[in-house]
């Protein structure tokens, strides 16, 4: 029982952590630019994608993985420049459907050159399962765990001590009075694009030895961490955070005890839910509105 | 002068009258017959985002939910079509009407994220009930048959679409200067202005959701009665993606602007045959490219650029 229990836990908790990294994505664009970006699932791929292709051309592991968060970071550069500046001020749609553009295009892009099969990435430091209580935990989950921590311990950090990073929430706020006070607020969309697609394409590596990935893992992938960012109240970092972790570990319990075949409708049934009971999420504050 | 808005009307009437005898064979008959089909969707559909404000992420949902009533009903359960057909649709409305009340306290994005995740539990539904709906592999659809007269042939069905079509343009040509579609457009404006010169806000945000998902519902059983065949890509995301594309490519709030985008995302997936595996980033970077050089869509950007501003 327990055993059981533990596994699904730390199954969830795994993929929990890599809806967080695709969650605080989706937060940091957010914030930047009010756009949601449903292109956030197709950096979590590409980290994959990028992450097989460039090892497999003989590079070192550790360089195999730079590249493959830099190259996405570059992408979220030039949809944020192309795409995204230019049309400041249009409606919600027309910017969903400009990141939509965007992913179908990464997403055909990867599939043209890199195909359609199902890859992996060998474990970062072996496959012996570490035996807790009876459940297994794999050594590579405790990867995905460590690293989530260091980069939310190292965002936090960065937007409570740093100028840039303040000034990244000041925009936020207010973007025409952050402005007013001498903030590059070009500059901030510019790093929120490039750390958004960095941090998903780092969460896309990481579990990638556990999940595999293929040209078309993307969608759900971002899907389910824009339920997690709704979950956690858009806009909250730290809202982001935990409510991937409980998409993670609901999903996982839910595909345990209830259906494993419904295992992918768990996070909109709870979202739905969510927003009819508490409209701006569980850690969304207070709004009201300017006429 | 200022034109008559009907004068586009008799021009797709005449454009409808013409395409059967100058269409060179049965392939360009049925593209035809997809074009109409998706515009009567995209009418609909554009009467939520487009005149309301209000985005839907979910619509290929009850398009699903029509198609696989008039799958199901009478294939397993032995009923006539058209029961089946409204069955599917007081489904679809109900389900609307029972989620759109809290919906619609919501605004923009968290409205984006409630019809996205409501479309998906229904696709994934229909996947998973595999003894009912055959799962992945879809199932055949019953000829859709009326007072021992069998609506089978290609040139029957365009007839009956075409008239559907001017029906729905005419409908909403007529219902975007009522006081319903005067109160759509109001709240798109500015709901609080709205509610100040006594709009039901609410009201009105959840009639028109559950009317145009009833909507959707009818035009899904139509097209898979039409199609003969469903299979659950019908009511995925990705469909509900296209649908809404088509409205945004066309024009929001563009009457004809939801015929142009119709025709034009129904033909582009043909003309984009030839490029062999890169249709998805052609079609992505088309895409783009519309919204950053027209983000207000085609037929708008065109009008303002040509029109006399009538």
């Amino acid at each position: 029982m327990l055993a059981e229990f533990l596994q699904f836990l730390f199954s969830g908790i795994t993929v929990g952590a890599t809806y967080a990294l695709a969650a605080l994505g989706f937060t940091l664009i957010y914030n930047a630019s009010n756009v949601i970006n449903f292109a956030q699932g197709e950096f979590i791929m590409l980290g994959g994608m990028l992450a097989v292709f460039f090892s497999a051309t003989g590079l070192p592991m550790p360089a195999a993985i730079a590249l493959a968060i830099l190259v996405p970071a570059v992408v979220g550069i030039a949809l944020e420049k192309f795409a995204i500046e230019p049309l400041k001020g249009a409606e919600t749609v027309t910017l969903i459907i400009i990141t939509i553009g965007a992913s179908l295009v990464i997403r055909g892009l990867v599939q043209v050159t890199l195909g359609k099969n199902t890859f992996s990435l060998p474990p970062f430091s072996g496959d012996t399962p570490i035996m807790v209580l009876g459940a297994t935990l794999l050594p590579q989950s405790l990867w995905v765990l460590g690293v989530t921590a260091i980069v939310v311990a190292a965002l936090w950090y960065f937007f409570s001590k740093t100028l840039l990073g303040k000034a990244m929430l000041a925009t936020s706020v207010n973007r025409v009075a952050a402005e007013l006070v001498g903030i590059n607020t070009g500059f901030v969309l510019f790093l929120s694009f490039a750390l958004s697609a960095a941090l998903g394409a780092l969460g896309g590596i990481l579990i990638t030895p556990i999940t595999l990935t293929s040209y078309d893992v993307g969608i759900m992938l971002g899907l389910k961490g824009f339920v997690a960012a709704v979950l956690g109240g858009l806009g909250n970092g730290l809202g982001a955070v935990i409510g991937g972790l409980i998409v993670g570990i609901l999903e996982s319990m839910g595909a345990g005890y209830i259906s494993s075949a419904y295992k992918d409708a768990i996070p909109f049934v709870l979202i739905l839910l969510i927003l009819f009971f508490m409209p701006r999420g569980i850690f969304g504050g207070k709004s009201t509105d300017r006429v | 002068m200022r034109k008559s808005p009907f004068f586009g009307l008799y021009i797709v009437i005449a454009l409808l009258l013409i395409i059967p005898f100058i269409a060179p064979n049965n392939f360009y008959l049925d593209l035809a017959i997809r074009m109409a089909i998706n515009a009567i969707i995209v009418l609909g559909l554009n009467l939520l985002i487009g005149f309301a404000g209000q985005i839907s992420l979910g619509h290929a949902g009850f398009l699903g939910i029509g198609a696989y009533a008039s799958a199901v009903l009478p294939t397993h359960f032995g009923w006539h079509p058209l029961p089946a057909m409204a069955t599917g649709a007081a489904l679809a409305a109900g389900l609307a009407a029972l989620v759109a009340r809290p919906i619609f306290k919501l605004k923009g994005n968290y409205l984006a994220m409630a019809t996205l995740g409501l479309g998906i539990i229904i696709s994934i539904a229909i996947r998973n009930e595999t003894n009912l709906t055959g799962g992945p592999d879809g199932m055949p659809v019953p000829v859709m048959g009326l007072m021992g007269f069998d609506l089978s042939s290609d040139k029957q069905w365009y007839w009956v679409i075409a008239l559907l079509l001017v029906f729905s343009l005419w409908a909403s040509l007529n219902m975007i200067d009522s006081p319903f579609g005067r109160a759509l457009r109001a709240l798109h404006g500015s709901e609080v202005a709205s509610q100040v010169v006594g709009v039901d806000i609410v009201r009105y945000k959840v009639a028109i959701f559950v009317l145009s998902a009833a909507f959707a519902s009818i035009m899904g059983s139509i097209t898979a009665h039409y199609v003969g065949f469903v299979t659950p890509t019908f009511a995925d995301f990705f469909h509900s993606i296209e649908l809404v594309t088509m409205v945004v490519v066309g024009g929001m709030a563009s009457i004809y602007g939801s015929l142009v985008g119709a025709v034009l995302l129904t033909a582009l997936p043909q003309a984009l045959a030839t490029f062999e595996g890169w249709e998805t980033v052609v079609f992505g970077v088309i895409l783009m490219l519309c919204m950053i050089f027209m983000p207000k869509g085609l037929v708008p950007t065109l009008v303002s650029k040509f029109g006399r501003g009538d």
